[in-house]
């Protein structure tokens, strides 16, 4: 049998380009709305300019009005004259901060932008207030957009954890852990899995609480949980943690693939496996079979945003038999969407970066079924005749494991089911 | 450095979008950071318009600052006028990009590009959104009004004629507003020459000088563009913003006289039913409400003027976040004989509007959600603006069709409130508790023991969620308690002022450390506050 001839430009199966120009995403301080909600009793002081504030309220919504977690450190021109100044006048607002908030245990300085440009020293200035603020840990990241696209802030963030994560002690046996952070019903649903595979001692990163860090040593085999945590993984992986390969649990097949890993790595057997998911996988089928009636043979379009793009793809070509236009994405991890890339129809074009015009030309020129896309792009398209899903709900919504695959399909459904239904 | 959680007005270069994407033919090229590009939803989902920003950024990167960011600059401004071919565009940068100094204006003169291009130079880190509006406006203004020329008298059996300027992208009733003003003023016989920036092209700017005034309805965004014209092409502006009956009769009387017409067929507007509702008996109960209201500038003044004079509340507060203003809010809350709240810091206003102990907030968004945490009645008057401010029907705020929008808005919540209050009244008789079925549904009681029936409350005022905002010293000092009999008596008071009479007898009590609320003290205190 001969082997079967690579289209031209494949790179690993995908019709692969990269892009440069303008893009339109969010910067990473976007994470913040989501991580503050995890992680129950850190708290988020960006260290940027009013834009920072203008932007997390207007990411946040309605969440901004509860007294949230999460406040600006408006930089002003006095800052601007002289850094010592800049840095007590941050001592002076954290501290006033704490004491208003005696229930914060975690501080997060985050980077902005303008903090970086004017190499305002945040890992210096988290060092300085973790000494006088003890026992409140105060940690840095930057979420700034000249470093940070969107989901890369959650990153960022976990990846300022793992430093300060406990040691585990090195005669430990082999311990799992989960990374990236998922709505609680999902982790709690992949505890019952975890548990009925006879994997018991499994842990989150973030966990709810700061107190409550799971520790990682030699013996901690990680998943992730998200495609966009490359630099926390190549932080644990510096403290000895081993990454399991695996595609992500979005959908049935990827839920089933990413648990694999773990029932691998743990010495799981086969019937075990199948007897500790077959329930799910069962359910999963139930609920996605009257969404591939609506989204199969759909032509679907994906703006680059969270880096959730190809497992979104990958999920909507195999378990609904949608058609792919384009999946863009901010960037393509290899290594970690190695799973996903192999998985993806051949030829699927995959586009990494963003020039906003070019590719909203391309765009137009296919009239794709479905684009998914930002905020900014929803109505404009929409009002061009185009159905659309904003991508940030794919963030706050859970999507992940077997019994919100139906939930999933029906977030890429429903914008279908609604055009059909308007007689307007 | 200033703590914040929530900012009034975003930062200048989101004025700057305001006016860019209200204008036609006009293209902005930004340089900015990716996560600026954030700005985009404010008017794709907020205003929920059909088309993007007329914005490009820049997007420079980490990885760029090292090489050559002016270099990007330029190349965005080149193929943003290659694709867009607007007639005229305006050049700046964000907060991050005014530190890294590339010099946008320089930067494109030197691409020499066959249409205006205007430099803006808004300092992100002094100034705000409404600021950077109404610098915007000017300049944009300044450079395509045409060289300064006397105004020439008009021909005789000519209509007079007019621009509008301040209606922007993202603002407050805006898009009404002007359809309100533009019937007054051809009911008036005067007609529009230009509108902007709302719907101008930078050619229309061109044509502003051929009208005989100017109508400033959005002094926050158009002042100083109308300053401008006065004092280069000889055109006078209006001063009266038409909010409420009695300004919109000020607002006629005042055009009319720029443009040499009678007022007299339009004063107290046909249409205007404010008067007579606000006259109706069944309004008696609005009068010396106590309202606080809080605004940009032209919206607080304005609402807080109708409020007392024409729905007869008493304003108890009034402020404003845009310090711009502060001189004509102070003034006008002289005439209320109180003090102007002049502050962007949320926290501040929340800690006056407890403090006030108002019965109806005006506000903005952020009061709303003060309001409902202190369950005192509010509606929204002002920008920042929220999905809710762009209703599908037809709602200005000014001209006599807007008084009466206003009369609505000013009163409903209140209507509201009297009806929260009966459901807290009736909650502890027998039949209409939390465990009865509702009657019309045959009343089947739920399975809930008396004990779980909730005792009624008299004070609308839950705890916070969170760390409560500790304010003045008194607030958080215990009441004096009540003894029984006098606890007995407040019950027999009338439900809709047993919450003031309650909170009046306990100031009461405090201001003379009395130890205990007897029949006497309650008495005494409705005596002291009956004056």
């Amino acid at each position: 049998m001969n082997a079967p001839v690579p289209p031209p430009s494949a790179c690993g199966g995908i019709d692969f380009h990269q892009e440069h120009g303008q893009r339109a995403v969010f910067c990473g301080l976007t994470g913040i709305v989501w991580l503050h909600r995890k992680i129950q009793d850190a708290f988020f002081l960006v260290v940027g300019s009013r834009t920072c504030a203008h932007l997390i309220q207007s990411a946040a919504g309605v969440m901004i009005f509860a007294e949230p977690r999460f406040a600006t450190a408006i930089i002003d021109e006095r800052d601007l004259a002289g850094i010592a100044d800049a840095n007590e006048e941050l001592d002076r607002v954290v501290t006033r901060l704490i004491e208003r908030r005696p229930d914060i245990k975690l501080l997060f300085l985050v980077g902005s932008c303008p903090s970086e440009v004017i190499k305002l020293d945040l890992s210096r200035a988290a060092q300085r207030l973790s000494g006088r603020l003890a026992p409140v840990r105060v940690l840095n990241y930057s979420g700034s957009g000249i470093e940070t696209t969107f989901t890369q802030g959650e990153d960022a963030c976990l990846a300022a954890l793992v430093p300060e994560l406990p040691r585990a002690p090195a005669e430990a046996a082999p311990s799992l852990l989960i990374v990236g952070a998922l709505a609680d019903v999902v982790e709690d649903q992949f505890l019952r899995i975890f548990a009925a595979m006879g994997i018991a001692d499994v842990r989150f990163l973030p966990a709810r609480r700061a107190g409550a860090m799971p520790a990682i040593g030699r013996g901690t085999r990680y998943l992730l949980a998200q495609p966009f945590l490359a630099e926390t993984a190549r932080a644990l992986d510096e403290r000895g943690a081993h990454r399991l390969a695996a595609p992500f649990p979005l959908g049935a097949e990827g839920t089933t693939g990413w648990l694999q890993a773990a029932a691998e790595a743990f010495g799981v057997d086969d019937t075990t496996f199948a007897a500790a998911t077959a329930a799910g996988r069962a359910r999963a089928e139930t609920a996605l079979a009257p969404h591939r009636e609506k989204l199969g043979g759909k032509r679907v379009f994906f703006f680059p945003d969270s880096q959730l793009e190809v497992p979104l793809a990958r999920f909507l070509a195999r378990e609904l038999g949608a058609n792919l236009v384009e999946v863009g994405t901010p960037y393509l991890h290899r290594a970690h969407l190695a799973a996903e890339i192999e998985m993806l129809p051949a030829g699927t074009r995959v586009t990494e970066g963003q020039s906003l015009d070019d590719q909203m030309d391309r765009c137009r020129a296919a009239r794709p079924d479905l684009t998914v896309c930002g905020l900014g792009l929803a109505n404009p398209l929409e009002a061009e005749g185009l159905s659309t899903k904003w991508s940030i709900e794919l963030l706050f919504t859970p999507v992940q494991g077997y019994e919100q695959a139906g939930d999933l399909a029906e977030l890429f459904a429903r914008p279908l089911r609604r055009r059909a239904l308007l007689e307007v | 450095m200033q703590l914040t959680l929530w900012t009034y007005e975003g930062p200048p270069h989101i004025g700057a979008m305001r006016v860019a994407t209200a204008m036609t033919g006009l293209h902005y090229v930004l340089h900015a950071p990716q996560g600026d590009t954030y700005a985009d939803l404010l008017f794709t989902m907020i205003e929920r318009r059909d088309t993007r920003p007329p914005v490009t950024y820049t997007t420079f990167r980490a990885q760029d600052l090292g090489r050559d960011t002016a270099e990007l600059f330029k190349t965005s401004v080149a193929a943003a006028y290659a694709r867009f071919q607007p007639q005229a565009m305006i050049v700046g940068a964000s907060c991050t990009a005014e530190l890294i100094q590339d010099d946008p204006g320089g930067l494109a003169k030197a691409l020499d590009l066959p249409i205006p291009v205007i430099p803006l130079e808004l300092p992100a880190y002094q100034k705000k959104e409404n600021w950077g509006a109404s610098e915007t406006f000017y300049r944009l203004v300044r450079a395509l009004a045409g060289a300064p020329a006397p105004r020439t008298a008009r021909e005789p059996g000519r209509r007079p004629l007019c621009n509008i300027l301040g209606p922007t992208a993202l603002g407050f009733r805006h898009r009404d507003d002007l359809i309100e003003i533009r019937r007054l003023l051809d009911s008036l016989g005067i007609d529009v020459n230009v509108v902007a920036p709302l719907g101008a092209s930078p050619a229309d700017l061109g044509r502003l000088k051929d009208a005989d005034f100017n109508v400033v309805l959005y002094p926050e965004t158009a002042r100083s563009a109308a300053e401008y014209l006065k004092k280069n092409f000889g055109q006078p502006f209006t001063q009266e913003v038409p909010l409420g009956v009695g300004a919109t009769n000020r607002f006629v009387a005042e055009v009319a006289a720029l443009a040499g017409v009678d007022p007299e067929p339009i004063l107290d507007g046909p249409g205007s039913r404010l008067p007579w509702y606000s006259r109706s008996v069944d309004s008696t109960y609005l009068t010396a409400k106590r309202v606080f209201v809080f605004g940009d500038a032209t919206h607080a003044i304005g609402i807080a003027r109708m409020a007392a004079g024409e729905l007869g509340f008493t304003v108890v507060g009034l402020g404003t976040y845009g310090r711009e203003f502060a001189r004509e809010v102070r003034a006008e809350a002289a005439r209320h004989g109180i003090e102007a709240l002049i502050t962007d810091d949320y926290l501040d206003v929340e800690a006056a509007i407890r403090a006030a102990a108002p019965e109806l907030v005006l506000g903005t968004q952020m009061e709303r959600h003060v309001a409902k945490r202190l369950g005192i009645p509010c509606a929204v008057i002002s920008a920042p603006v929220h999905v809710q401010d762009f209703p599908a029907r037809y709602a200005p705020q000014m001209g006599f069709e807007g008084a009466n929008v206003l009369f609505d808005t000013l009163v409903h919540p209140l209507m509201m409130g009297l009806e929260e209050h009966l459901l807290g009244m009736f909650r502890e008789d027998p039949e209409f508790h939390d465990g009865v079925g509702p009657s019309h549904l045959g009343g089947n009681p739920r399975a809930v023991s008396a004990a779980d029936v909730p005792e009624v409350l008299e004070t609308a005022d839950p705890a916070p969620a969170t760390a409560p905002i500790l304010l003045d010293e008194d607030v958080v000092i215990t009441a004096a308690p009540w003894a029984p009999e006098a606890e007995k008596e407040l019950k027999k008071i009338p439900f809709f002022v047993r919450g003031k009479a309650r909170s009046n007898t306990e100031k009461f009590a405090r201001e003379r450390r009395l130890p205990l609320i007897t029949l006497e003290t309650l008495y005494d205190a409705k005596a002291h506050y009956g004056r």
